[in-house]
Order: C-alpha cells, then structure tokens, then sequence
C-alpha cells in the first residue's frame, strides 16, 4: 500500500491500513461511504484508490493546513 | 483449526520466499469485546511459521501499556509490521482479503527497508518538518 511505503521511506511520516467495518465509529467521524478513503493529519481527505502524483498533493495540502 | 488452507500457505510461502532481513509482526490484541483479535492472533502466528524471517510478538492492549505507548497503538486487532526500525507501518482490524496481500506486501517491503517512488515524492518526504500521519480506510473484500 503506497501510504506504507511513505512511511518505510520517511521517518516522519506514520501510516495505517483500517479495516472500517470494525472501527464505525471511526468511518462515521471520517464519513467514510466509498473505500478506500485516505484521512490525512485528520483534515485532508482522498478518496478512491489515488496514484502517487495524485497522494503527493493531498500530502502538500496537509502540511501546508498546519 | 487453520485459518490458511493448504493451497493459500504454499502461495504466501512462495511469496514471503528469500525475505532478506527479519521482520516482526507485533500484535496487539484483547481478552474481551474484540470480535476479531483471535483470529488476527492466529493469522500472524501462521504467516510467521511460513517462513524463518517472520516473527511475531503478541501483547495486550490493557496489560501491556508500556507497548501500547511504544508503538502508538489506539485501538485493536492492530498489528506493527517492524523490520530493522519501527517505520509507523500499521494495520487495524483483521487484514482480509485486500487487505492480506497488503500484509504481505509490508511484509516484503519492510524487510527490504526501501521502497521506490517518484523523485518529487521523494524530495517532499526529505523536506518534511513535521509529522504526518495517513490513515486509509479499507473494507473486506
């Protein structure tokens, strides 16, 4: 998973895969409908399956959101 | 009772083949109200007998606080996948379907300590200042 991968490459970054069904009160608090659904730092969101350039700018939304 | 059959332990085992360095499942689970914190046990259990680099630390999410704080754990079934470093890769809830060849995937790619992305991922993830945290939601497919 590329999220993963972000965070085998970078020691800043932290990654989770979530099983939704299992947490519902966490897809109800993130509106998770379709999946996947990416939340990152809990104020950007993408949905869908992204491809990198795609992840790379909500990344840049995210940092530039704190 | 096994939760891999036959067929799915020789793919996995084929597919874990020629791990260069070891990795560790480190799993959080519970006693009590987790519908799938046995079964997420046992599947790491069998992925790790398939294969000499695997291994797997089990701990518990009320007993074990000091863990729980290590590896940033906030609720169960959770499983860390560390290799040489703790690289923040987790996974929560019962990893099926999809979700399973991510594992494995993980699995691979945290042994290997190195992935291959864009060069602009790159020079972005080199000129992070401050943590960032994804979370990907996942249903069972």
């Amino acid at each position: 998973m590329l999220a993963h991968d972000l965070a085998i490459a970078s020691d800043m970054v932290t990654a989770d895969m979530v099983e939704a069904t299992e947490f519902p009160h966490l897809a109800q608090k993130y509106r998770v409908m379709g999946v996947p659904r990416s939340v990152i730092n809990e104020t950007v969101h993408q949905e869908g399956a992204a491809p990198e350039p795609m992840l790379l700018e909500r990344l840049k939304e995210a940092v530039e959101a704190n | 009772m096994p939760l891999l059959d036959d067929n799915t332990r020789e793919l996995v085992a084929a597919e874990l083949a020629g791990l260069k360095n070891p990795v560790k499942l480190v799993m959080f689970t519970q006693e009590f109200e987790c519908q799938y914190c046995g079964e997420t046990r046992h599947l790491c259990e069998e992925i790790a007998e398939l294969s000499d680099q695997i291994s797997v630390e089990v701990y518990d999410f009320v007993a074990d606080k000091d863990k729980v704080d290590e590896y940033g754990i906030d609720k169960v079934p959770a499983i860390a996948v560390v290799g040489a470093k703790d690289y923040g890769v987790r996974l929560y809830g019962i990893p099926s379907g999809y979700e399973f060849a991510a594992l494995l995937n993980d699995v691979k790619t945290v042994s290997a300590g190195e992935v291959e992305l864009m060069p602009e991922t790159t020079a972005f993830l080199e000129g992070l200042k401050e943590p960032l945290h994804i979370q990907v939601y996942v249903t069972p497919t």
